[in-house]
């Protein structure tokens, strides 16, 4: 026990020497949050838009009115006819149009059917349905407004629902994503190149010569890949909660403990890595090319796999990132109790059991 | 004391025999030199001695451990040095010490009293807060070498621990190994270097797997009627079927 506690100690010393590469682990939760939650956001504010209105009606009045108190928008032009719609797109700083057409308001309180079109600029498919969702979820509180006084007589228009994310915040869907990648990395990547540099340098085979035991010079390698990997699973916590203000709505109990989960199937992956190569760089393209970008693309962090491919999706399965983003999704976001990811956890653990007994297996044969 | 006797123990990786029946015994204290081109099977005969390789067949014993039945027991007993220079560059001289004394299991009180020592026997005091990493070569060399036997162990293996640096830095290495010998540490080691198989007390020369000669430095220069130990070698090496690489 002493042997392995002697050797915890070198282990961090080993990081905490290589200022760089602890600034690093430690400083890219911070960056990817921020960068995520503020410079890379899908999200809207104050967007740019232009109103054609044919009417000029007390309803189109109503509507802009509250378009222009939103948050999300700022009517920045006025047009008068549809020529000029083209021209101020082709400018390229209006995002959306609203269009009203004649007699809105007569048309809707007559025949209950009115006309209005949202043009968007569709060059950034994701701003574009962004800027209509939230035009059309204005409309349709002023519609809902409207049919209180006079019930049942206008059209209901379809609406939009969002669920769990009512103001579409980017940071309920990217909180979970960083969270999977920076634990995938840390452990996955930086255990792996730690233990084959043992090898390239040679210090390895001086250790498998000494009494301790093999499983103890790995296992000790783990140990501070772990501590890091709790110290930031805290920062990306704090800061979803503080600054970007994303609730806790589940059990932050069964959030850590399933995070903990992850982070042991990630130190597994990276031991498991370590056993297929003797080479540094190999260590970092396996855990780069194999492991990190599947993550990113496959884990539903920026795309959503139900899109996908039959194929795709089905390897998605076997990323272990996938289910625990979506675990994390449940608990954090949506709020559901533990038993909802019953299965996320049960397919957690048989993956760490399946990755150790293949290593521990490898570890013993390169051995001999 | 014999502390080890090999008899004809052989490795085999599928139908190559990298070892090929050698037997030969290490008096407590000898300074036993192990010598061979490479390839010659040198490394894999050592790997088996310091239990990290089961032989394929033949017997052999280690500080009075059989090799194949006690590896674990055998590797508390020696110490090791590779040809790699292995100490780790990050961490400072005294922590190289301490972790190396903390693995090998020297107990926690005498940690402090024995790296005093061995750093004033080096004449290395004032390097003791100094990283590794900006050492030269010739004195990592003889840190390494102090490191492994920090915890007195019964046999050193040395393998190739001089590579690379001056014959002042060997010669001075050499006089550790001389003191290392005379407190009864017996001291296995391989070298490519001819004048350092002269500082041995017996030397064995392998050949495809097999130990073709083995005496005192002294008894092969009669027997092949050579000048030096590079002339016994270049005659043995020469019957060599086996490509070096």
């Amino acid at each position: 026990m002493r042997q392995f506690l002697v050797f915890v100690k070198k282990e961090f010393h080993h990081i905490f020497r290589d200022t760089r590469t602890m600034m690093i682990l430690l400083g890219m939760p911070v960056i990817q949050i921020i960068l995520f939650g503020f410079a890379i956001t899908t999200e809207v504010k104050n967007a740019e838009i232009a109103v054609l209105d044919l009417s000029r009606d007390e309803a189109t009045r109503k509507i802009i009115e509250a378009v222009e108190v939103s948050e999300y928008f700022h009517v920045a032009e006025y047009v008068h006819n549809t020529e000029d719609i083209d021209r101020i797109f082709r400018k390229g700083k209006i995002g959306l149009t609203i269009v009203f057409g004649e007699n809105f308001y007569e048309n809707l309180l007559h025949t209950g059917k009115a006309q209005i079109q949202l043009i968007a600029d569709a060059t950034d498919p994701n701003t574009a349905t962004t800027l209509t969702n939230y035009a059309t979820a204005i409309i349709n509180n002023y519609q809902r407004q409207i049919t209180g006084s006079n019930p049942a007589q206008y059209q209901i228009m379809p609406e939009v629902k969002l669920l769990y994310n009512p103001q579409m915040k980017g940071a309920y869907n990217f909180v979970p994503g960083v969270l999977g990648m920076i634990l995938m990395l840390i452990c996955a990547m930086m255990t792996s190149v730690a233990i084959v540099r043992e090898k390239e340098m040679g210090t390895m085979e001086v250790l498998l010569v000494s009494p301790m035991k093999p499983i103890f010079i790995i296992l000790s390698k783990a140990v501070p890949y772990f501590a890091i990997s709790a110290v930031n699973l805290a920062t990306v916590l704090l800061l979803a909660v503080y600054v970007l203000k994303v609730p806790v709505m589940g059990s932050i109990f069964w959030l850590i403990l399933v995070s903990l989960l992850f982070i042991f199937v990630s130190l597994a992956i990276g031991i498991m890595i370590s056993t297929l190569t003797s080479k540094q760089m190999f260590a970092y393209l396996i855990s780069g090319m194999v492991f990190m970008i599947p993550v990113m693309l496959l884990s539903g962090m920026i795309y959503p796999v139900e899109n996908m491919p039959a194929i795709l999706q089905w390897i998605s399965h076997i990323i272990p990132a996938k289910w625990y983003i979506s675990a994390v999704k449940d608990l954090m976001i949506k709020g559901l109790g533990i038993q909802s990811v019953f299965k996320e956890i049960t397919i957690l653990l048989a993956m760490a059991t399946v990755i150790i007994a293949f290593s521990v297996k490898k570890f013993k044969n390169r051995l001999e | 004391m014999k502390v080890i006797t090999a008899e004809n123990l052989t490795k085999k990786f599928g139908s190559f025999t990298a070892v090929d029946h050698i037997s030969f015994e290490v008096e407590q204290g000898e300074i036993f030199g192990f010598l061979g081109a490479n390839g010659a099977g040198k490394t894999t005969a050592m790997r088996m001695l310091c239990g990290l390789s089961k032989p394929t067949s033949g017997k052999g014993m280690v500080a009075g451990y059989d090799i194949s039945k006690n590896p674990e027991k055998i590797k508390a007993s020696i110490g090791y040095m590779s040809q790699k220079f292995s100490m780790y560059e990050d961490l400072k001289v005294w922590e190289n010490i301490r972790l190396f004394a903390g693995i090998y299991g020297v107990p926690e009180k005498e940690i402090g009293h024995r790296t005093d020592e061995l750093l004033r026997n080096l004449q290395f005091e004032s390097q003791k807060d100094t990283f590794v990493k900006s050492l030269p070569l010739g004195w990592k060399q003889k840190l390494a070498f102090s490191v492994a036997i920090v915890h007195e162990p019964k046999i050193v293996f040395l393998d190739e621990p001089t590579g690379g640096v001056d014959p002042a830095a060997r010669r001075q290495f050499w006089e550790l190994i001389y003191q290392a010998a005379d407190r009864g540490i017996t001291v296995f080691v391989t070298t490519h270097y001819m004048d350092e198989a002269e500082y041995c007390n017996r030397v064995s020369i392998m050949v495809d797997g097999r130990i073709d000669a083995l005496d005192t430095p002294r008894n092969l220069k009669d027997r092949f009627n050579a000048s030096g130990m590079d002339d016994v070698f270049q005659r043995l090496a020469r019957g060599a079927k086996r490509n070096s690489d």
